[in-house]
């Protein structure tokens, strides 16, 4: 796989709420097949960034371009938000639709894929996260892990080119974190592109390819694991790893 | 004679007038509030998604029915209306007063439905490339309906006994009926007491199909939520 084409470009992207700048200037690509994770304190802009991407919030000023479309100028941004998959803190599942119903609404209201074949690639999807004995089911009878699995499916069922993750583990019970992350491990390993908030460290450590700290609406660092975790160069950095360590403990 | 005996001889004697006038009840309440159904639907969805202009219309309407007596209006679409030219008959003049107040009810009752449905769905919705009438058609409202039944159940209801306002219209409905065959008879008591039970009846019947039907699409999972 050609890890140099740039699929997502985000230049100088400001937004502010009111008196309050939460994004102050933030740059960044990811190119295809790529991991990235941000990292940060709370109220740092970073899931304000995430929604950003794919104007559920519209940016005060900057450029956002997916591969050679510019997303901020989009006329149909309908379209192009068909190709940003985005998984949801609080999984955002459809609550009257079954799991099938929830991967399968994309393909055929939005892309208009005939109803068996939207199936088929629903189900394939599903499997593909683990859940076709679910397919079934509700999401209100669906565990927080299984939710979150079923959200993931559903993003992937879109074919996009880059999957925003906003904080996927954080609504969760601890010990249905993991099945959560592997999930997303497999993914990476796919070749996905995927670009992940979270508070995850092992996952960044492990899984991803670059780390950006981002505190205060402006990007501190961005390295890759080994470099972040090892030999941070901002004392912000530095400080706020430092504090999630002595949290979870360092392995 | 007891009062028992009056009271089944009136149901004996009468029950042809009774069912005529209960056949108009029921057909003024189920036009007025499927048509009052649709208005509560435009009027619930500029509420809440429209600009400006379609929310201060919808307000503006809403806020002026729920603020003006039905009897009012249904006095000015029956009297205040043919010397502008505009004659209806009492059974059109009653529905369309019927249909426009309960649309308001509706209305307002489907609003705070709506804004009870956590905005995650509308995130989530638009994530996929819905446009945002995909997702209110796809997402919102399935979810919308489920959550209102209760509450339409009571407009239902309300609807169904007001529609006795209509006997001042002169519509020939259940309590016009009743006027009818008291002033013959002087029994007001015993023929008052049969209207109330027949409205009594229907209502507990309806209450039990809505009920049915709000098990029946209940999401699975959510059933505490009732």
């Amino acid at each position: 796989m050609s890890k140099e084409r740039v699929v997502l470009r985000v230049e100088n992207l400001k937004k502010a709420f009111g008196d309050k700048e939460v994004l102050k200037g933030v740059s960044f690509d990811m190119k295809e097949g790529e991991t990235k994770v941000i990292i940060g304190p709370s109220g740092t802009g970073k899931s304000t960034l995430l929604s950003c991407i794919n104007m559920l919030v519209t940016p005060d000023s900057g450029q956002i371009w997916l591969e050679e479309e510019e997303v901020t100028s989009a006329k149909n941004i309908n379209k192009i938000r068909q190709e940003i998959g985005f998984v949801f803190q609080d999984f955002g599942l459809f609550n009257h639709l079954t799991a099938l119903k929830n991967v399968m609404v994309g393909l055929t209201k939005v892309k208009k894929i005939e109803k068996d074949f939207a199936k088929e690639i629903a189900m394939k999807e599903l499997t593909r996260v683990g859940l076709e004995r679910e397919a079934n089911m509700y999401p209100a009878q669906l565990s927080g892990g299984q939710k979150q699995r079923v959200g993931i499916a559903r993003a992937l069922a879109m074919s996009p080119k880059i999957i925003l993750f906003d904080e996927p583990t954080s609504a969760l019970d601890p010990e249905l974190i993991g099945e959560v992350l592997s999930v997303m491990k497999n993914l990476a390993e796919s070749g996905m592109t995927m670009l992940v908030v979270t508070h995850e460290m092992g996952f960044a450590r492990t899984v991803s390819d670059e780390i950006i700290f981002m505190e205060h609406g402006h990007i501190v660092e961005q390295s890759s694991p080994e470099e972040m975790f090892k030999n941070p160069k901002n004392p912000r950095t530095k400080e706020f790893l430092f504090k999630l360590s002595e949290l979870y403990g360092s392995e | 004679m007891n009062e028992v005996d009056r009271i089944w001889k009136i149901v004996v004697n009468y029950w042809p007038k009774f069912l005529e006038g209960l056949g108009v009840t029921l057909e003024m309440t189920l036009i007025a509030v499927v048509i009052g159904f649709i208005i509560g639907v435009i009027l619930a969805i500029a509420r809440v998604y429209g600009n400006k202009l379609f929310h201060g219309v919808a307000t503006a309407i809403i806020e002026i029915i729920r603020g003006t007596p039905l009897l009012v209006q249904l006095f000015i679409l029956y009297y205040g209306l043919p010397p502008l030219g505009m004659n209806l008959s009492p059974f059109a003049a009653a529905i369309i007063g019927f249909a426009i107040n309960s649309g308001c009810y509706q209305a307002e009752y489907l609003r705070g439905s709506i804004q009870s449905i956590s905005g995650n769905q509308m995130k989530a919705a638009r994530s996929l490339g819905m446009t945002k009438w995909q997702a209110i058609l796809q997402i919102i409202m399935p979810q919308a309906f489920r959550r209102v039944i209760p509450a339409w159940t009571n407009e239902f209801i309300y609807l169904l006994k007001y529609t006795s306002l209509a006997y001042i219209v002169g519509a020939p409905e259940l309590m016009a009926q009743a006027k009818f065959i008291a002033s013959r008879n002087f029994q007001f008591f015993e023929v008052y007491l049969v209207v109330a039970v027949i409205y009594l009846v229907v209502v507990l019947f309806f209450t039990k199909i809505f009920s049915i039907l709000e098990k029946k699409v209940e999401i699975p999972g959510l059933e505490w939520v009732r």
